[in-house]
């Protein structure tokens, strides 16, 4: 494996279609969170053609559920969720402007296909390792949707935070090619 | 008759939802340690090495190694001889979830099913009882995280398809979950019983220290088999490519009827969290 690639958000078109899948990237600036409830949310604005809390343009989505922070900390354990429940929303984020989503597990070929066609990407954080993975995030605010507790969307200020590239712009998916691999 | 206090079980069941949470097993520990020696994938090496860091920051640190802390699922063997005195006996556990999962900054995850309104407590707790001989209570907690849950089956087979039936369905599910139920996984086996028992047997082989065999070697061998096909699979850790996608099968089997051949799939991600305590 390569050297990571230093990125930072927002990203642009630009920055997505240089990424391949199997890079390993270290995103540094604001992410949003966003899981199940929330994207419902989003998505049914969308359909009212209404206003949305968050500019998705050049954004990145963490699929995570943080667990409530211990006094001093800035956020609890905060590992990535299973992206596939997040995929009848995300070909209209996509569309909405959203360059990147973070979470673990394999996407539907019509997320990928979105991905290709609004050039967005899709990165593989630790399954499991999410107190290791809060130690990258600085700052935590919610801005939308507390009611939903764990649900609700924080804007995160990340550093260094580490995923691969699983899904890029062209198509290609990292969790076949690792697979057909190692297969016997 | 020995008298058993509904505090005394709310207690050891915070306590129980709280370590399980925060602190890894020694055997699923040593298990990390095979499996980064034996991975030959070098990003699924890196996959081992940062779970032992988050292993290692949830203990010191005092937090939960996931942020899906789970359901609480609750298995207690109740001694015959005790009597449960000073509250009710669900309601003592419950209680210990909520007090648990409230003092140890864990993740309520459980929510109503149509509205999905989180309940706030992470309760109901999942209680399984057992009545047995004796007059201890063995309380088992086990979180149950919601992805690794998602990748599990109940299948009602023909006996004509035989034990390569259960060898097939088992190794084509873990290939179906890929990279979702966070592999490295440990995969639970129920064969036999009933519908439900089929299933509660599958979860309760995850309750065994990580690679213990089953006593019967006919079904030591068939958690090999299966074990070698899965790891042939070529998933790996995090479904990022490799040779470990398993850590270990637990397979337990019952009679079942004339007519049938039940068989359940439970899978545990690499967490394979559970914490037991005696009173």
């Amino acid at each position: 494996m390569s050297e990571a690639i230093r990125l930072k958000t927002p990203l642009s078109d630009a920055d997505v279609e240089k990424l391949k899948a199997g890079d390993k990237v270290l995103l540094n600036g604001v992410i949003y969170t966003g899981r199940d409830a929330a994207h419902k949310r989003l998505f049914d604005l969308l359909q009212e053609k209404k206003p949305l809390p968050v500019d998705l343009k050049g954004q990145v989505i963490y699929y995570v559920g943080p667990a409530p922070a211990k006094p001093g900390q800035v956020i609890g354990s905060a590992g990535p969720t299973t992206s596939g429940r997040m995929d009848a929303y995300s070909p209209k984020l996509m569309e909405m402007g959203l360059k990147g989503m973070i979470g673990k597990g394999m996407r539907k070929k019509e997320v990928v296909e979105a991905m290709k066609k609004y050039k967005a990407v899709y990165f593989a954080a630790t399954g499991g390792a999410g107190a290791l993975l809060a130690k990258a995030i600085k700052k935590a605010q919610v801005v939308a949707y507390e009611d939903l507790g764990p649900e609700a969307i924080n804007r995160l200020e990340v550093e260094d935070f580490p995923v691969i590239v699983v899904n890029d712009t062209q198509g290609n998916d990292l969790y076949d090619e690792g697979m057909r691999k190692y297969a016997r | 008759m020995r008298e058993v206090n509904a505090k005394q079980i709310t207690e050891v069941v915070k306590k129980l939802c709280i370590d399980a949470n925060l602190y890894l097993g020694e055997d699923v520990l040593a298990a990390f340690d095979r499996g980064e020696k034996m991975e030959e994938s070098p990003v699924g090496k890196e996959m081992f090495q940062q779970l032992k860091e988050n292993a290692r920051i949830a203990r010191e640190e005092k937090v939960a190694m996931c942020q899906d802390t789970g359901l609480a699922v609750v298995f207690v063997e109740l001694g015959q001889e005790v009597h449960i005195v000073g509250g009710d006996f669900n309601g003592a556990i419950n209680e210990g979830v909520r007090q648990g999962y409230q003092e140890g900054y864990l993740r309520k995850s459980a929510c109503h099913c149509f509205s999905r309104a989180n309940t706030k407590d992470n309760t109901p707790a999942v209680i399984h009882l057992e009545i047995i001989p004796g007059d201890k209570v063995k309380i088992t907690v086990a979180p149950k995280g919601g992805g690794s849950e998602n990748m599990s089956t109940v299948t009602m087979l023909s006996p004509s398809e035989g034990v390569e039936g259960i060898k097939k369905r088992v190794v084509d599910w873990v290939k179906q979950a890929g990279s979702n139920p966070c592999p490295p996984v440990v995969v639970g086996v129920g064969i036999g019983g009933t519908f439900e028992q089929t299933a509660l047997m599958a979860k309760k082989a995850l309750l065994r220290p990580l690679g213990q065999k089953n006593p019967d070697p006919q079904l030591a061998a068939l958690e090999q088999e299966i074990l070698t096909r899965v790891n042939n699979l070529g998933i790996g850790p995090q479904g990022l490519g490799g040779r470990i996608t398993a850590m270990a099968v637990h397979v337990e089997m019952i009679p079942c009827h004339i007519a049938s051949f039940p068989m359940a799939v439970n899978i545990n991600c690499h967490a394979h969290r559970h914490k037991e305590a005696v009173i």
